[in-house]
């Protein structure tokens, strides 16, 4: 009995005890031991992402507060992964900038916690259990936006956040509430099965949904997104801009597809209008930028604009081509990220004038922000191309000719912004470029498998056939 | 342990050499480290060829008196429908087994030739790479199970080929004649894969195995598909298989490239150019042979025969004109490959009536280790005395002794004087040949003629033709070069007795057979009597420095001057190309593009730039109109949705 409630909530249990261990473990090393946390943080991590992979089971707790199934649990692997190699990018900015202010564990403390909160999220089956997972996972992020509280920007960056952020569960509270008040039930069960249709329900309906659009920094909730992604670290502007926007989409999906489905007609209007919003808005945007987080920033708000095409779709194909796109997603944008932070660690410049002529001094770098930055663009036959290519299908199939039409408009802008850093890295020569530098074996591990990750992640077909097949269960 | 699983380790080693050599190029700056690691990978892939084919053929490839092909591995890349799929696949049969034995054995003798041959160049590891790029490429062509996946090598070896002949990158000609190689050869590619597209939707699969079937056979012969121009959609298919095979195979008139291509340094002649990728459409026709002949009437492979024959007759009549001894040897190639071609397009199916099918094969084995061996030997011909011209030769005799043998074997096997290896299978082919029609049959003994003339021709400008002293005498210096040209030597005079008869081992039918050589047959003695005249004029012309070959010269005008200038193919080709295509059609186009779409191009991108420029206020970096747009955001959805309902 007790092993089968552990094993529907392994991952969340998992990673509390990983937390307390951590906690615990910090209490009783001494101020200049503290890098020991790094491996111990690791090895439990690794642990749990092994013992996620495994398949999981059909079933709810808490009266149906709580549901799993293998699709959840699938995505909550995805997720794992992501985060496994943004921890992976950030043992050299922990050693360097933490270790010395005496921080170490706290950093794994936060991020594991907001992760908990994203596992509660996507595992909902009530409003509550939606809302309290939504706000477990904002709340630790936003101290750890303000990490580098010594840098003014990392500060302003977390004020904006929280700010925004409780603006945002506020009004998403509030259409919850009217969505209660007219449905009677906070269940999404139960709310799959009244029949009325009030006026102050679509209401609150709306203001829930721009709650999750904020998540996913969708146009025109979307200004925190370059403010808070520059101001922040930037392994955690990599966390917000992976880990948080995936699974707000995966649930933003489950919220649309199964206790909202009867407003079917509502929100593929608002999502045709928010995905046209969100695509030119992101591309215009980021087409002027120079420095790159707040570069990667808009890309990752155009990205969520392709997102929206295949969550129209509305049906299991949109749910299996979404999860697969946010699995590559993961993989390219955790590499671009990545290679932005590797060298803003070893040069401390992020800006894209000054990449020129990085190619001549860093190859190995320069090729990883340039498989990145193609596959976010969608090249092929990088991971990234396959992606994008079945989101325009779950659109096409659903007969949004138009909306796949000016998606290919926006590519074309996209990939021309894409090509900027490339052309800078590989092309540019430069008086006095970045000087060569080595980085350490974490980060190395981590970016060569993401590199192997965009290679061959779109070539290698079972991993959307076993996607496609566990997202049947709808 | 028949179970073949070994195979793909034949292509995969070459594969790593090329990735070891190619991407850390630079760590092979030791020109012995870089050589072994290419000699090492094919001398393995070498011995396991010769170890499956000697399982093939005499342990475990027989049942019930017929060879029944292998799958050892496949594995499924790209699956449309629920009979077309696109998959890689090693297919072990008669034929892939000995494409594997005579790819393995030039590559692997052109690898330690080549340590010698370039030894002290710059860009050694590099060639070392491009050679295991080029084996890898070939070998998974020749084992390949579906017809797509010839393609995808078939493309393969073009790139390695292209690299390879512009491998001195710094010379104009090499890159002019690299690019020309590149362009004619993937021209007739176009053709290739519209006909194995026609095939994937007419015949239903891509895979040979199911498409030789009779069952297949049966099914598209009840099934013709649309008819154009009097022939079924699946005979265009492979009429456009063939015309893919003819370029890669420089058959007429899509051989303008392979004079060209001795541009690249003379191992790559030896291992690309002469034995082994050129005979690819050879292998090509010959892999799909039963489709060919029951298909349309067999009216393909009576385009195959003329093709075939004629090729043979043009290469060879330009070969007697020609100075540079590479070329001379390169139009010959281009002539006993068509002699293949018009062994398979002359050959019937069942029992002897396959004899033309097993003699095209049969030359191909042969002619790759003869011609191996002449551009080998014309490789340290060309590097002990520095130039490519027979004008800068003669009486190299006693300076390049066995080369000077090694070169008489491999020019006697070639004109068909027995025992040596070419007697054999041309022999057989022009016996097939006979049999079909009186006019193949006589070109090929003519040109067996004049292939006898040009080749002794050659051997007697070079190594005889009075004294010559030359300023650095030539020498035969390197053991690495000298070992590949005598093992092919002890191969030219061997391999043909050994192996005959051959249809034990190959047949269109698969089911071995065999037959008596009757040496004395008129048709044996007629056509070494022919082979015995070239020799014995080119004795006259060439032994000594004479005036004969300039009056015999002026005795044939025009004719002689037209096929010095290769019968002006190429300015044929330049004319189309240069005054019609590029004058008429396409520069209208260019201006349309330059003007029209460009100016469109770019004012669609300003417009975006401006745009950006004009919107970037709204991202003001002041929380509260954040927060104000938020609140906009919602009551704009909640309109939208009015908006779109009421």
């Amino acid at each position: 009995m007790y092993w089968d409630i552990f094993h529907l909530m392994r991952n969340e249990i998992l990673i509390i005890i990983a937390i307390l261990t951590v906690m615990t473990v910090d209490l009783f090393l001494s101020k200049n031991k503290k890098h020991h946390v790094i491996r111990l943080a690791h090895l439990l991590f690794a642990v749990i992402l092994i013992w996620s992979l495994l398949p999981g089971k059909t079933g709810y707790l808490f009266g149906h507060s709580y549901l799993t199934n293998p699709l959840i649990n699938f995505f909550k692997a995805i997720m794992n992964i992501g985060v496994m190699l943004i921890m992976l990018q950030a043992v050299n900015w922990i050693k360097r900038d933490l270790i010395p202010q005496g921080f170490a564990s706290e950093f794994y403390i936060l991020i594991w916690a907001s992760l908990l909160g994203l596992n509660y999220m996507i595992s909902s089956g009530d409003f509550l259990m939606f809302y309290l997972g939504l706000e477990l996972s904002a709340l630790p992020i936003a101290a750890a936006v303000a990490f580098e509280f010594f840098r003014k920007r990392s500060a302003e960056a977390a004020i904006k956040y929280i700010m925004l952020a409780a603006m945002s569960s506020a009004i998403m509270l509030f259409g919850i509430s009217l969505i209660y008040a007219t449905s009677g039930s906070i269940y999404f069960h139960d709310i799959v099965n009244t029949k009325e249709m009030p006026l102050l329900e679509l209401i609150g309906f709306v203001m829930m949904v721009s709650g999750v659009a904020f998540k996913i920094s969708l146009v025109p909730f979307h200004f925190w997104t370059a403010d808070v992604y520059e101001g922040a670290p930037t392994v955690i502007s990599n966390y917000l801009s992976v880990i948080s926007k995936g699974a707000a989409v995966f649930i933003l999906m489950i919220l649309l597809f199964i206790p909202l489905r009867r407003y079917e007609q509502t929100w593929t209007i608002m999502l045709y209008v928010l995905a046209v919003l969100t695509m030119f808005t992101g591309n215009f945007f980021a087409l002027r930028q120079q420095n790159m987080k707040r570069f990667l920033a808009y890309s990752s708000v155009a990205q969520a604009g392709f997102i929206l095409l295949g969550v129209i779709g509305g049906n299991v194909r949109a749910l299996e081509t979404v999860i697969y796109f946010i699995l590559i997603y993961i993989f390219s944008n955790v590499a671009a990220f990545g290679a932005v932070h590797v060298i803003a660690m070893h040069s401390g410049k992020e800006n894209m004038k000054d990449y020129e002529g990085l190619y001549r001094t860093n190859p190995l770098i320069s090729l990883v922000l340039m498989l990145a930055l193609f596959s976010l663009a969608g090249i092929p036959f990088l991971a990234g191309f396959f992606g994008k290519f079945f989101l325009y299908a779950t659109a096409a199939e659903k007969g949004y000719y138009w909306l796949v039409f000016i998606a290919v408009i926006n590519v074309t802008i996209s990939l021309y912004y894409y090509l900027l850093p490339v052309r800078a890295a590989f092309l540019r020569k430069s008086e006095n470029p970045i000087p060569h530098f080595k980085s350490d074996i974490y980060t190395r591990i981590g970016l060569v498998i993401l590199v192997l990750g965009i290679l061959f992640l779109g070539l290698y077909s079972p991993v959307y056939e076993y996607i496609a097949e566990i997202s049947k269960i709808f | 342990m028949s179970d073949y699983s070994w195979v793909i380790w034949i292509p995969v080693l070459p594969l790593a050499s090329f990735l070891l050599l190619g991407l850390f190029n630079r760590y092979f700056r030791k020109e012995p480290i870089a050589a072994y690691i290419g000699m090492l990978s094919l001398g393995i892939a070498w011995v396991l060829s010769l170890y499956t084919a000697y399982q093939y053929y005499f342990v475990s490839g027989i049942q019930n008196g017929k060879y029944i092909p292998y799958l050892p591995f496949r594995w499924e890349w790209l699956q449309f429908s629920d009979h077309l799929s696109i998959e890689l696949g090693t297919l072990i049969d008669p034929v892939s087994v000995m494409m594997l034995v005579v790819v393995t054995t030039i590559s692997f003798m052109v690898q330690i030739y080549s340590r010698g041959y370039m030894h002290g160049d710059s860009g050694f590891a590099r060639f070392y790479a491009y050679l295991s790029l080029f084996s890898f490429s070939m070998l998974s062509l020749v084992l390949a199970n579906n017809l797509f996946q010839i393609y995808i090598f078939w493309e393969l070896v073009g790139v390695s080929s292209f690299l390879l002949i512009g491998y001195y990158f710094e010379k104009p000609s090499a890159i002019a004649a690299s690019k020309k190689a590149f362009i004619v050869t993937r021209f007739a590619d176009f053709f290739f894969l519209t006909g194995i597209l026609l095939i994937g939707y007419f015949a239903g699969t891509f895979d040979i195995e199911t498409l030789n079937s009779m069952q297949t056979l049966k099914w598209i012969g009840a099934h013709p598909g649309p008819v154009f121009m009097g022939l079924s959609a699946v005979t265009w298919a492979l009429i456009l298989i063939f015309i893919g095979g003819a370029g890669k195979s420089a058959m007429f008139p899509l051989h303008i490239w392979l004079p060209d291509a001795m541009e690249g340094p003379t191992p790559v002649s030896a291992l690309i150019h002469a034995a082994t990728m050129v005979v690819a459409g050879v292998f090509l026709v010959a892999r799909l042979f039963p489709l060919y002949y029951f298909t349309g009437d067999g009216f393909t492979l009576r385009i195959v025969a003329v093709v075939g024959a004629f090729s043979a007759l043009f290469a060879a009549v330009i070969a007697l004109t020609q100075e540079d001894i590479k070329r001379v040897l390169a139009y010959s190639t281009m002539s006993q490959i068509g002699y293949m071609m018009m062994a398979l397009g002359v050959s019937g199916y069942e029992g002897h009536e396959g004899m033309g099918y097993m003699a095209g094969m049969f030359h191909l084995f042969t002619h790759a280790m003869f011609k191996a061996l002449l551009f080998l030997a014309a490789g340290i011909i060309i590097h002990a005395v520095h130039s490519n011209y027979m004008k800068d030769m003669g009486g190299l005799k006693k300076y390049l002794p066995v080369t000077h043998w090694m070169f008489l074997f491999a020019a006697l096997a070639i004109s068909g004087i027995p025992p040596f290896a070419g007697f054999y299978s041309k022999d057989e082919i022009l016996h097939a040949a006979f049999k079909y029609n009186t006019i193949i049959w006589f070109t090929g003994f003519f040109v067996a003629g004049l292939t006898a003339f040009y080749m002794f021709r050659l051997f007697f400008r070079i190594f005889y033709n009075g004294e010559r002293t030359y300023e650095h005498p030539p020498k035969e210096n390197s053991k690495f070069m000298l070992f590949p040209v005598v093992f092919l030597g002890i191969l030219t005079i061997s391999a043909g007795w050994i192996f005959t008869p051959f249809s034990l081992y190959v047949s269109p039918t698969r089911e071995p057979f065999s037959y008596e050589v009757h040496y004395f047959s008129p048709l044996v003695l007629g056509s070494v009597l022919v082979a015995l005249t070239g020799i014995g004029l080119a004795y006259l012309m060439y032994y000594k420095p004479t005036d004969y070959p300039s009056r015999v010269a002026r005795a044939f005008g025009k004719l002689y001057f037209w096929a010095k200038n290769k019968f002006y193919v190429d300015e044929f080709y330049l004319f189309v190309t240069k005054k019609i295509i590029f004058d008429k059609i396409a520069r209208p186009f260019a201006w349309f593009d330059r003007h029209v779409v460009d100016g469109m191009m770019n004012a669609i991108g300003n417009t975006t730039l401006w745009i950006s420029e004009k919107i970037k206020f709204i991202q003001s970096g002041r929380m509260q109109e954040y927060g104000m747009y938020f609140i906009y955001g919602v009551v704009f959805l909640v309109m939208v949705y009015y908006f779109f309902n009421f």
